[in-house]
């Protein structure tokens, strides 16, 4: 299961000319760090754009997820099951047809090549995740805490800051570094919303430069590990929410 | 849940407690409810809903890319679909669907549940372990394509070093390069991908049969297969529904392990509806012609989301 990785790893250290002889090379003995080196330079711009696109994904997404989870948790808003299977239907769309109708209306817009077509586009991939993960969590809420919030005099957006999101502060990290990943990771979205190469997030500029680079894998796997990172920090460091954001139905497309 | 009212101060009481408990607070109160969750509903509005009706309107109109500057997409009645029908590629792709999506199901499916078994029994690093085997479910689909990529290359490739150094092949193959094999190998790297996931589901499964079951098993004499047959598979149903019409609605719609792979290629050789319909969009730029194909996958989707919803409701009630 864990041989591509490391096959990837091994490549990205080893010089070119290694990669193409015909018995492989199966320990990096004579490394070099020259992939990576090539990497950054050429996929350094296209990493800031993903950085960017995700942040502001997560920034969105919480916007989003955090009042309406806090609304069907606690405050039992009308029409809150309609709203719930309306997300479980969501997550069904192919995306491809998404990709379609975001296309015409970005350009209608003239939206082609920002940003912030991205982070919306990006956020369908991770509103109704986050929404199901947070409203879980806040049921969990005994309703005693909110109630004598409300007595101390607290409004209700004041409760839920102050009070709710404290307690909940787990799966709004599930929550946030989901919408991270999937945002990093997307695909789709990058390659049919942006046209210009140098707004490309890393996920486009990886699949240009095989394109154009198809013998120079050790660059190409150097980029690839590069391009791994938040989810091996995420992986070493938030082990547990991991696990959390798995099992609580995860989607991924 | 429940909530005691016990100790609670009586304003609140009242409210909470009026008949019929849920959403009958004074209109204050419901009106705050209804602000929290006003924007995810102007969100589905305009995220969902509007893509998709739009997505309906363009299937029914000549969208091309002189649409995007005149502003001009006649209607066309159901043009876009009989000639999605009759393309020479239709059948193909159709059939590379059903292939990819059916291997990729069994196959992810087997082997998640296998390694969720051997995960199931308790030893050393079995923690830390499992979840590095999660992985390859975490890494953008953009990375882990391309590392295969590599891996499968004809003449460079390790997969075919391997194969030649056990005689299991005489010549490389083209793995990704013939029409004969192009759909195995993106079946097989999809297979791969999926895998963490039924894992990491059919465990949380396996957890929740509780042990007496397997001792008393044990000790009327029954082997590790026939625990397996009788306790496993049958209280693992639910489960297995909710694993496999998931894996289903997800398979369908795969699109990056194809797109840095094959594109779909060679001569359509890998071709599914997903990556068809963003052919005809995005190099062909026939729109109208794209969507009508996303509309079929939709189709697609709602009959499986439906037996999902059904599944899901089953193992709830089972579970409670």
């Amino acid at each position: 299961m864990l041989f591509p990785l490391y096959w990837m790893l091994n490549a990205s250290l080893l010089p070119s000319t290694d990669l193409v002889k015909s018995s492989p090379t199966w320990i990096p003995l004579h490394g070099t760090l020259q992939g990576y080196r090539r990497a950054l330079s050429s996929q350094g711009s296209h990493l800031l754009v993903s950085l960017g696109v995700s942040a502001g994904t997560v920034v969105l997404v919480l916007l989003i997820a955090v009042p309406a989870a806090y609304g069907l948790a606690q405050l039992r808003a009308p029409g809150g099951r309609l709203l719930t299977f309306a997300f479980l239907i969501a997550q069904m769309i192919p995306g491809v047809v998404m990709a379609n109708s975001f296309y015409t209306a970005a350009s209608k817009l003239h939206l082609l090549d920002s940003p912030l077509a991205l982070i919306l586009a990006d956020s369908t991939l991770c509103v109704p995740f986050a929404v199901l993960v947070l409203q879980a969590a806040m049921r969990g809420v005994p309703a005693e805490l909110s109630e004598a919030a409300v007595l101390d005099g607290a409004s209700r957006l004041r409760t839920l800051l102050s009070v709710i999101l404290p307690v909940s502060r787990n799966a709004v990290v599930t929550a946030s570094l989901f919408s991270f990943l999937f945002a990093w990771a997307d695909f789709l979205f990058a390659v049919t919303l942006t046209t210009r190469d140098d707004r490309a997030p890393v996920t486009v500029g990886i699949y240009r430069f095989i394109g154009a680079h198809l013998s120079d894998w050790n660059s190409v796997m150097a980029t690839g590990i590069i391009a791994s990172l938040p989810a091996a920090v995420l992986l070493v460091v938030a082990q547990r929410y991991v696990a959390a954001g798995v099992t609580s139905g995860a989607v991924k497309d | 849940m429940s909530t005691t009212v016990q100790g609670r101060p009586a304003a609140v009481t009242a409210a909470a407690a009026a008949p019929g408990g849920r959403s009958r607070g004074p209109a204050r109160a419901r009106w705050a409810a209804v602000a929290f969750v006003a924007p995810a509903w102007l969100y589905v509005a305009g995220f969902y809903l509007y893509p998709l009706a739009s997505s309906i309107r363009m299937g029914f109109q000549d969208y091309t890319v002189s649409s995007f500057y005149t502003g001009v997409a006649p209607y066309v009645g159901w043009d876009n679909y009989s000639k999605v029908l009759h393309d020479s590629h239709f059948g193909r792709t159709v059939l590379n669907t059903v292939v990819f999506t059916a291997g990729s199901l069994v196959f992810q499916f087997a082997l998640g549940l296998a390694l969720a078994v051997f995960f199931n029994r308790r030893f050393p690093l079995g923690g830390p372990l499992r979840s590095l085997l999660l992985v390859p479910w975490l890494l953008p689909l953009v990375v882990s394509g391309t590392a295969w990529r590599w891996i499968l290359d004809t003449d460079s490739g390790v997969l075919n070093h391997a194969l030649l150094q056990l005689h299991l092949i005489g010549h490389p193959v083209p793995w990704l390069a013939s029409t004969h094999d192009a759909l195995t190998a993106v079946t097989l790297v999809n297979i791969w991908v999926g895998i963490p996931f039924n894992m990491v589901i059919l465990y949380g499964g396996l957890q929740s049969i509780p042990g007496e079951l397997y001792e008393a098993a044990a000790l009327d004499g029954a082997g590790g297969w026939q625990r397996f047959r009788h306790i496993t598979l049958p209280l693992l149903r639910p489960v297995t529904a909710v694993v496999l019409t998931l894996g289903l609605i997800y398979t369908v719609k795969v699109f990056d392990v194809i797109m840095i792979l094959t594109q779909g290629g060679p001569a359509g050789s890998s071709q599914t509806l997903t990556t068809f319909a963003y052919n005809l969009s995005f190099q062909q730029l026939e729109f109208g012609r794209g969507a009508a194909v996303g509309n079929l996958l939709i189709v697609v989707a709602v009959v499986f989301a439906v037996v999902y919803l059904r599944a899901t409701r089953e193992q709830r009630q089972a579970g409670r």
